[in-house]
């Protein structure tokens, strides 16, 4: 999910861009040097995704992934995801310079948040309600970023309302399957290698879940 | 999966400080990005036509590259023309096209095919390397460049490992489907990706550690200070103001 380059105006390009600079001047702040490698995994992964296309009935969409991302990584989910972003711009056009602050805050701001909220519930938890987070994790960062992006175009132009809601309208189905995928993914970290998740991502030492 | 295919070339523009490239790609689109007189953007169009001329770039690629960004703007031309109220330009059957919507969709698709042509034509012409250490050149933060360079190798084991696991689940009979399982083994492949990539992450961070890594990149390729990179970027500047005032002229 992306805006491309020419449509917005330039105080949305603007505020865009600020906010995604803060957002990642925190994460750059909490991000630990020897941290950087697994976070470039991450940011790697997220760039792939885009090209991992699952089926949906007769058509197929590309994974987003920004729900993992926030849920492993914190706040350094805006510099992985900056990166990742601008990648995709290099190879593919996907997005570009100008739109680089409001594609990274509309993808990153969402993970953040569901970073905050659920986080906490995934380690803590077993059994339904880790799952549950898990779910609510993917689901709604797709949703938010979709907000966020429809929010973008509506203040860019008043006449991009009905792009705004047919674009979040066609990322329905891709809530629910980021959801899903989400939901399973999670929880075979959690068997599998939950330091994944816990401590060695724990950006965030005041977490209390990774410090105990 | 990836290539770079217009980072290979000798014209005037590969052969440019990388850093002026970059600046003046930063300027250019800035600039462009807050035109709105179709004149300016059909101006602004032609320099990033000429720029993708000047660089010998194959004009194939690059217009498969623009193909991919138009696919976008088609849902504004979808939507637009119909939606966007005032002056009716016809009217065809149920249908009214409204010049408001044509124009707005119009100065879309001008913006971003000028931005991007210019972003392929100044920056996707440098190789990788050259852009980190450029990058870092420019003052932006360490971490930040460290983070963008290790995320490029691995895009390359992440897509390995990916391939990887991909054959072997359709060696055990996996098909892609609308299913509960399709989706739960999708989820299983990405989780195994992470897991095996942040070994694999480890293993490199610790070799590079063990060769004296202290987080700074070094480029192998030097710049040499030459008038070209000073002419270079007068002539973005000039291009530039004669991009805003043409779009002052026209906005009376």
């Amino acid at each position: 999910m992306h805006i491309s380059e020419g449509i917005l105006t330039w105080p949305v390009l603007a505020s865009g861009a600020a906010f995604a600079a803060a957002g990642t001047a925190v994460g750059l702040k909490k991000l630990k040097t020897e941290d950087i490698p697994k976070t470039a995994i991450l940011s790697a992964a997220f760039f792939v995704a885009s090209l991992i296309h699952v089926p949906i009935g007769p058509a197929s969409a590309h994974l987003i992934l920004n729900g993992i991302v926030g849920l492993l990584l914190g706040w350094a989910a805006f510099p992985a995801i900056l990166v990742a972003l601008f990648l995709q711009a290099l190879f593919f056009q996907y997005g570009g310079i100008t739109t680089l602050g409001v594609n990274t805050l509309l993808m990153a701001l969402p993970a953040v948040l569901c970073y905050l909220v659920f986080h906490p519930l995934i380690i803590k938890k077993d059994g339904y309600t880790a799952s549950a987070a898990g779910f609510a994790g993917g689901f709604l960062s797709v949703l938010f970023s979709g907000i966020i992006l429809a929010a973008f175009l509506i203040f860019a132009h008043r006449a991009f309302t009905e792009v705004a809601y047919f674009i979040v309208s066609i990322h329905l189905p891709i809530m629910i399957i980021e959801g899903i995928i989400t939901m399973f993914c999670i929880g075979f970290l959690k068997k599998v290698q939950p330091s994944l998740l816990g401590s060695v991502y724990g950006f965030d030492g005041s977490n209390p879940a990774i410090t105990k | 999966m990836l290539s770079e295919p217009f980072s290979i070339g000798n014209s005037v523009i590969h052969r440019i400080d990388p850093r002026h490239r970059i600046l003046a790609a930063f300027l250019y689109s800035v600039v462009v990005a807050v035109l709105y007189q179709l004149q300016a953007l059909a101006l602004a169009t032609a320099f990033s036509g000429l720029l993708v001329k000047t660089a010998g770039l194959d004009g194939k690629a690059v217009f498969r590259r623009l193909a991919l960004v138009n696919g976008f703007v088609a849902l504004f031309w979808l939507i637009l023309p119909f939606t966007a109220k005032g002056d009716i330009l016809f009217e065809a059957g149920p249908l009214t096209v409204y010049e408001a919507g044509v124009l707005m969709a119009l100065q879309i698709t001008l913006k971003s095919n000028a931005i991007i042509m210019a972003f392929i034509s100044l920056v996707s012409t440098m190789s990788f390397s050259t852009l980190g250490y450029a990058l870092r050149s420019l003052k932006l933060p360490h971490k930040l460049v460290f983070l963008f360079i290790l995320t490029y190798r691995y895009i390359f084991v992440i897509e390995q490992e990916y391939r990887k696991i991909w054959r072997s689940v359709k060696v055990r009979g996996f098909s892609p489907a609308t299913s509960i399982h399709c989706y739960k083994t999708y989820a299983y492949m990405i989780g195994m990706i992470f897991v095996r990539a942040a070994a694999r992450a480890d293993r490199v961070y610790r070799a590079m550690l063990c060769r004296g890594f202290n987080g700074r990149f070094h480029s192998l390729s030097d710049f040499p200070a030459s008038g070209k990179n000073g002419l270079f970027l007068f002539i973005a500047i000039v291009c530039t103001v004669l991009l805003v005032s043409t779009e002052w002229y026209f906005h009376g």
